[in-house]
């Protein structure tokens, strides 16, 4: 910056990252619609890369001003804050239309017009997940990855351990992709489609969307053991670490509405 | 200059062009390429209307034929085929552009970005950078829309016909890859608003200046805060419904279809609870603008100031709970529909604690009849006339008739394009001295105005009849007995498309010959928000030392 600042708010210089990450969007998302109308995935693979680079050199932008030491006063740290707890109700509202989704239909099955009998959920000739069985073990697994990340924010805040913050995240990164795992392993065994019946369709988007969040959160939280191994985070200065905290019990949270709702109530 | 001591530096900005406009991190500028990206959309989306008005204007298919486009109607009779898909095709993006890709980016992008940091003494945003990713993903969003529009759409022709709501089974029955790119056109444009909304929550929850605190913050700030959170609850719902339909679409799955146990009534709840937030997200900021353009043409403070704050909060609150009011003709119980009929009638209580204030505003004032006031009475009247037609529709039994005609579309133009286009109206005339540090000529504001009023009101008056009369809306056509006011309507549009034509050329001549203004002020005293104690057009950075209570307290000590 040409001058002082007098402020203790970030005042950032130019950036090309945003248009790099739209151009890639526009593509990525055009490709899309022309794969998914039989013209191949090239386009969008290539907007997909496009837009994975611009996150992978933003975010390396974001941490380098993290770790400067300058840019991140205590008063932008308490806006990344509000920032990302605001991202995460966005999310929340985001799930609100699953589960709306879910519950019209298990609450309100359609009638005689169509070929679920009315007033029955699952529909008929739908055999549903065991909730006591791999579900059961799979929000053990989140829970107790959720346990885990927690012990490291504690390691990091109370006595700044870095040798229990490097395991309470390496254990949490584990578990989440012990979970993602047996997601795609109980998806492979289910006795109902995706298409076709809508409690494919409900199943299979709510879970679906909170796995896609799951194996987001664990390469979030995989990031933070990385930069835990660098050096990075102090016991109050670790917005990122914090932000990958929250994210994964929010990822918890959901999943717990889905194990009741999804799979104990409504299976 | 006291002001440029507090305010920073004059100093030469050696950006360039590429860094200035493609890689900004400043809210002023991303305000501006928001104002201007939307004044273009609007351009394309007001062309169709003036299409359409014109196919209406007589009795009989002149102008959209199989045979192709027209302009000039047909010389011979018979020897036009009626396009359907035309048609449909024109109402479906004049409503998606409109309510997607001007109007919110007009006033929360680019209203919202300029000025909301401005009036609470903040040097930029939150995220700066974050800011220019939601107005890049904005103007991707409306390539997507376009690309949309020319591409393979439904009946073997360019483009979606099934209107901006979307609906299932039309929107999951359109054939070609249109439909698709609609889809993600919109998800691009809520990824953007929500980016956008969390960014101003922040900046309005962190970055108030010393000494403001929440209940002594500008009017207009206010209603950003409150429209970035409707923003912020209501658009990734509408996320969610869109991605049913495109796996509907094209995946197979069922959430819409009955013959798989799905439901199409559940994306017209699901639409609605994010559209409903929508229409006030639309109005809303206006609420602000119309506060301040009010209270300074008047001479007077704004009165009432806390009962509009929360009139606003209250609005936003109540826009959650109202939704299926849309919908009271798809087999709803009783029960339901009177508690949607209640839910609606109760925000006429908000609504009218704001028009009233604003009249309690003038009354006793010195009003001056500058060009923003012009437009901000209009607003007034505008909207309440819209207000007053939206009260008669919440009532479920009387919707039973009105559902789905021209009375409707009457309605909510007068609350959005009239009411939210006025208020857009009346910010850039207020602000056009202090974004382009140049004065518009007061005759033309004038002229402006006097032909989009009368315009206007020519086009959407007539419709209230003609809904009345029971004309269905969304048609291409309609029986003889209708051409009366729909001649008028017209008419009407016409000429609010010549007044806009020459807001045009008025916006260029102001920008490239307008008298230059030389004070920080160019209204008067009551103009009082942190924005006019600075140059105009303001330097690259502002309150770069922040302001103290005194450059903007003006209330008494309570």
């Amino acid at each position: 910056m040409a001058h002082a600042k007098n402020h203790d708010y970030h005042i950032l210089s130019p950036s090309i990252w945003p248009l790099t990450g739209s151009v890639g969007a526009f593509v990525m998302l055009f490709g899309a619609v022309l794969w998914m109308h039989g013209s191949g995935p090239y386009m969008g693979l290539i907007g997909f890369v496009l837009v994975l680079y611009t996150m992978y050199a933003w975010w390396a932008e974001t941490v380098k001003e993290g770790t400067s030491g300058v840019d991140y006063t205590p008063v932008v740290r308490i806006g990344l804050r509000y920032g990302f707890i605001l991202f995460i109700l966005s999310e929340v509202m985001f799930f609100s239309a699953w589960f709306w989704a879910f519950f019209k239909n298990a609450l309100y099955p359609m009638g005689p017009e169509s070929p679920m009998v009315a007033g029955q959920w699952p529909p008929a000739g739908i055999e549903t997940f065991d909730p006591w069985h791999l579900p059961l073990i799979n929000t053990l697994v989140l829970l107790c990855s959720g346990a885990a990340a927690t012990w490291a924010h504690h390691a990091l805040v109370h006595d700044n351990n870095r040798k229990d913050l490097k395991a309470g995240l390496a254990l949490s990164v584990a578990l989440g992709i012990l979970f993602t795992v047996f997601q795609i392993y109980e998806y492979t065994h289910a006795t109902f489609g995706f298409s076709g019946n809508v409690y494919g369709a409900v199943f299979y988007m709510a879970t679906g969307f909170h796995g896609f969040h799951v194996v987001i959160g664990t390469i979030f939280l995989a990031v933070c053991l990385l930069r835990a191994y660098r050096g990075h985070f102090t016991p109050d200065n670790h917005v990122g670490f914090e932000a990958a905290e929250w994210y994964w019990h929010f990822v918890d949270v959901v999943w717990l509405f889905l194990f009741a709702a999804v799979y104990i109530w409504g299976g | 200059m006291a002001d440029a001591a507090i305010h920073g530096s004059e100093h030469h900005d050696e950006r360039g062009f590429f860094t200035r406009w493609f890689m900004s991190t400043n809210h002023k500028d991303i305000g501006i390429l928001y104002l201007f990206v939307s004044g273009v959309v609007g351009f394309i989306a007001v062309l169709f209307t003036v299409y359409m008005r014109l196919e209406l204007m007589h009795p009989g298919v002149q102008y959209m034929c199989m045979e192709g486009m027209r302009f000039f109607s047909a010389a011979e009779a018979g020897s036009c085929t009626p396009n359907g898909h035309l048609w449909n095709v024109m109402i479906t993006y004049h409503g998606v552009l409109m309510m997607f890709f001007v109007v919110i980016p007009a006033l929360f992008g680019g209203f919202g970005n300029y000025l909301m940091p401005l009036q609470i003494g903040a040097p930029d945003m939150a995220f700066p950078r974050m800011n220019n990713l939601s107005f890049w993903m904005y103007v991707a969003g409306v390539s997507l829309g376009v690309a949309s529009l020319l591409a393979p759409g439904g009946n073997g022709q360019l483009g979606s016909g099934v209107g901006w709501v979307l609906y299932p089974p039309l929107s999951t029955n359109e054939g070609g890859m249109s439909m698709d790119l609609a889809i993600f056109a919109v998800h691009l444009s809520g990824a953007s608003s929500i980016l956008g909304a969390i960014n101003m929550i922040t900046t309005f929850l962190n970055m108030r200046a010393p000494g403001m605190t929440l209940h002594k913050v500008p009017l207009f700030a206010w209603s950003i805060f409150v429209t970035a959170w409707l923003i912020l609850l209501a658009l990734p719902v509408l996320a969610g419904a869109i991605t049913m339909l495109l796996t509907d679409r094209n995946f197979g799955t069922t959430f819409f279809q009955p013959s798989g146990g799905g439901d199409p009534i559940l994306y017209q709840h699901i639409l609605w609870f994010f559209g409903h937030p929508e229409v006030y997200i639309i109005i809303v900021p206006g609420f602000g603008i119309i506060s301040h353009v009010i209270s300074t043409f008047s001479k007077k403070p704004i009165f009432g100031y806390l009962p509009m704050v929360y009139a606003m909060v209250a609005i936003g609150l109540l826009g959650f709970v109202v939704w299926a009011h849309h919908m009271y003709t798809v087999g709803m119980s009783l029960t339901q529909q009177s508690y949607f009929m209640l839910a609606t009638m109760v925000i006429a209580v908000p609504t009218g604690v704001k028009v009233f204030s604003w009249i309690a505003t003038m009354w006793g004032g010195s009003v001056e009849f500058k060009t923003p006031m012009l437009w901000a009475f209009g607003f007034l009247f505008l909207f309440t006339v819209g207000g007053v037609t939206g009260v008669v529709l919440s009532q479920a039994g009387i919707d039973r008739a009105y559902h789905d005609t021209y009375y409707v579309v009457a309605h909510f133009h007068y609350v959005m394009s009239l009411g939210a286009v006025f208020a857009i109206f009346a910010g850039l005339y207020f602000y056009m001295p202090k974004f382009s540090g140049r004065m518009y000529p007061e005759w033309a504001g004038k002229l402006h105005f006097w032909a989009m009023f009368i315009g206007a009101n020519l086009t959407f008056f007539p419709q209230h009849f003609l809904g009345r009369q029971g004309m269905p809306r969304r048609y291409i056509d309609y029986p003889e007995a209708f051409g009366y006011w729909n001649f008028i309507s017209s008419m009407g549009a016409f000429l609010a498309f010549a007044s806009f034509v020459f807001f045009i050329g008025l916006t260029f001549y102001v920008l490239f010959a307008g008298r230059r203004v030389t004070v920080n002020n160019p209204w008067n005293e009551w103009a009082d928000t942190l924005e006019w104690t600075l140059p105009c057009p303001p330097p690259e950075h502002t309150f770069e030392i922040l302001p103290e209570q005194k450059d903007w307290d003006k209330s008494h000590a309570h």
